[in-house]
């Protein structure tokens, strides 16, 4: 098994003919991923190197069958384009557009969360399960098929870390990234739940990085609810304190948001956590030991 | 975006929240102009975003013009905790019965707006909400439904508004959300919102931050945007739309995202150096974008030497190595530049710069020996 995206996915790739949609939607159908369809308003008859294209998701959806869109379209269409493919019934959706307005994406994520589909991102580089398939903007060379999951904020750490896991010979189930923006689809504890039920993940590797508190919630989770083990690392403890603007902020948080806050919390909880990329790896062989 | 108080007031009153009528004086004589027009006794604050300006002694009454024109002398070119007094708002002085804390924020963790009131208002609210968080109400709206009259019912009665305020608040509470709808505000913070003596209801300060990504769709607000920082780099950066954020130390870092670029400063200081700056280039870093982030690293004579951590992803290794050559050609920076890159194109990048680069950059194969590396070079140049 695996997580989110395999063999079963069907892409439909929403913004497909962009000069970067189609480049990556290129990248993860030569990579073996299912791309069924595209997804350009007007452009409908038109293909993409033989990917057909539509003028809405609901008519590839018809058309193909598509259960998993990509989003590419430019951050002021986005938030129309989550909500185009929510509509059409897709169960998941994972949107790589960075810079959505975080007023639209409270509306979308609370909208989300009245049924049971799915979206990663925004902000967010895709998820990977190695030899299956890829949806997003990863560079699929750095992962090899294997046992760990890794579930990150961060796409260019996500990379680092599942090199320097994968230098010391072990592979990845899935490598899921959440998305990097204040409020995303899928949290931690939401994809730590779909590893803890795959029985061939054996070891989870969570990249956190400084504000809000969802590696704190995580580390309850995994506490309360994992038998799988997890390791952690986050990315900040040098980062100088935001420019904070009033005190509501801090209100909300606590003292919850630093790095060092983040990883003390984690630890008490029982999950170690790496001071950096190569220690974490190292962790990760060591459990898997 | 930060908003100062002036224009978060101006905004209120966009809104029809009540604010005291003011102006906005960059001199002393400005000052002195403006507590003519309004009249009676003025209340002269400097326009900085930092709290504590009462205690440092940025806020001061003016009972007449000339009062005005001396308060204004001495607050103009004050620092408050870093921060340069450059931008005044005089304002006609209230009666104040009793001062409330009210605030819509955003909360991150509920993913919903928070719509917070406390009759403990004009001092320390995090104090009030640690000591007394009963004295704190505090409520979650749902975005798609919106702020109705019970939500600001039940936040009056639990957070104890004295009652001939009550009116006053329930209004306040609707134009400060509807404002922070209405700008796509990340937080509307009041304190204090004042009950007068006339039993009016009017906010005396105001912090305002509105989300960068909702800019587009406001240009008038768009055209709020100025600099903030006495910083060169910063300054500098900011033009040029790279994100960057001035440090203390003598390790310039570039890396390509967010992620990476903390990771990179976290293992600075693991090997002993402090890192001098945040600079992400961004995801997808061109060969432009590179030379652009080194013109701002090198133009800060505290940095000593450079980390340059690249993860190539959507960021081809090949075209950083040209854009640093490209760069450095036309900086001709001769401090020493450590570049680790790996991921896609790492090979080429690093095929460039063993050819062509001058002898000031080294390549070092991993995150960890990249900083040790730099740590050591920055320490034996200073």
């Amino acid at each position: 098994m695996s997580i989110l995206v395999d063999q079963n996915t069907k892409l439909v790739v929403q913004g497909v003919t962009g000069r970067e949609g189609q480049f990556h939607t290129l990248r993860n159908k030569a990579y073996g991923t299912n791309v069924v369809a595209g997804v350009t308003p007007g452009k409908a008859g038109q293909d993409v190197e033989g990917i057909p294209v539509f003028n809405t998701v609901r008519d590839a959806v018809e058309a193909t069958g598509a259960n998993t869109s990509m989003i590419f379209v430019p951050p002021r269409f986005a938030t129309d384009a989550i909500y185009e493919s929510l509509d059409a019934g897709i169960e998941l959706t994972i949107a790589i557009t960075e810079g959505i307005p975080a007023h639209d994406m409270m509306r979308v994520y609370t909208h989300l969360k009245r049924g049971d589909q799915r979206l990663l991102g925004p902000n967010c580089p895709g998820a990977i399960s190695p030899g299956k398939a890829t949806v997003g903007i990863m560079p699929t060379d750095v992962f090899t098929p294997g046992r760990v999951g890794i579930i990150s904020r961060s796409g260019t750490l996500t990379y680092q870390i599942s090199k320097e896991i994968g230098d010391l010979g072990i592979g990845q189930s899935t490598v899921v990234g959440i998305g990097g923006d204040p409020i995303v689809g899928s949290s931690f504890i939401d994809i730590l739940q779909m590893f803890e039920a795959d029985p061939e993940t054996d070891l989870v590797v969570m990249v956190g990085e400084i504000g809000g508190d969802e590696e704190e919630r995580a580390g309850e989770f995994i506490a309360a609810n994992m038998k799988t083990p997890v390791v952690g690392y986050i990315a900040g403890f040098q980062a100088p304190p935001g420019k904070q603007m009033g005190h509501a902020g801090a209100i909300i948080t606590g003292s919850s948001g630093t790095a060092q806050g983040k990883k003390d919390a984690l630890e008490a909880l029982g999950v170690r956590v790496g001071t950096n990329p190569t220690e974490v790896a190292e962790i990760v062989a060591d459990t898997l030991k | 975006m930060d908003l100062f108080e002036y224009q978060g007031k101006q905004l209120f009153a966009k809104y029809g929240l009540a604010v005291p009528s003011g102006e906005v004086a960059d001199t002393p004589e400005q000052a002195k102009a403006a507590a003519e027009a309004i009249g009676g006794t003025v209340v002269v604050k400097a326009q900085v975003q930092v709290g504590g300006r009462g205690k440092a002694g940025g806020i001061k009454l003016a009972k007449n013009p000339d009062e005005a024109f001396a308060e204004a002398s001495n607050i103009l070119g004050m620092d408050i905790k870093g921060h340069t007094v450059n931008r005044l708002w005089i304002e006609t002085a209230s009666d104040i019965k009793k001062e409330y804390y009210a605030s819509v924020t955003f909360d991150r963790s509920a993913k919903k707006p928070l719509v917070m009131l406390s009759a403990m208002g004009g001092m320390d609210i995090e104090a009030v909400a640690e000591e007394h968080p009963e004295a704190l109400a505090r409520l979650h709206v749902d975005p798609l439904i919106g702020f109705q009259p019970h939500h600001a019912r039940w936040l009056i009665y639990h957070a104890g508004i004295d009652e001939p305020a009550q009116k006053g608040v329930l209004d306040a509470l609707t134009r400060a959300y509807e404002a922070f709808i209405g700008l796509e505000a990340t937080l509307i913070e009041i304190n204090p919102l004042i009950w007068t003596a006339d039993d009016r209801v009017v906010a005396l300060d105001a912090k305002v931050s509105i989300d960068n990504n909702a800019l587009y769709r406001h240009p008038d607000l768009e055209a709020l945007k100025e600099s903030v920082t006495d910083d060169e780099q910063e300054r500098m950066a900011h033009e040029r739309g790279v994100t960057y954020v001035k440090l203390d130390g003598d390790v310039g870092i570039m890396g390509n995202g967010a992620g990476i670029v903390m990771s990179s400063l976290d293992v600075v200081a693991l090997a002993g150096g402090k890192p001098a700056n945040f600079l992400d280039a961004g995801g997808g870093s061109n060969a432009e974008a590179v030379a652009t982030a080194l013109e701002v690293l090198l133009s800060d004579p505290k940095v000593k030497s450079l980390m340059i951590n690249i993860f190539g992803g959507i960021t081809r290794c090949d075209e950083v190595a040209e854009g640093l050559l490209t760069a450095l050609d036309k900086l001709g920076a001769t401090l020493p530049i450590v570049v680790r890159l790996d991921g896609t194109a790492a090979e080429a990048g690093r095929a460039i710069i063993a050819e062509r680069a001058p002898a000031n950059v080294v390549v070092e194969p991993t995150m960890l020996s990249a900083a040790k590396r730099a740590v050591e070079l920055a320490k034996e140049a200073s």
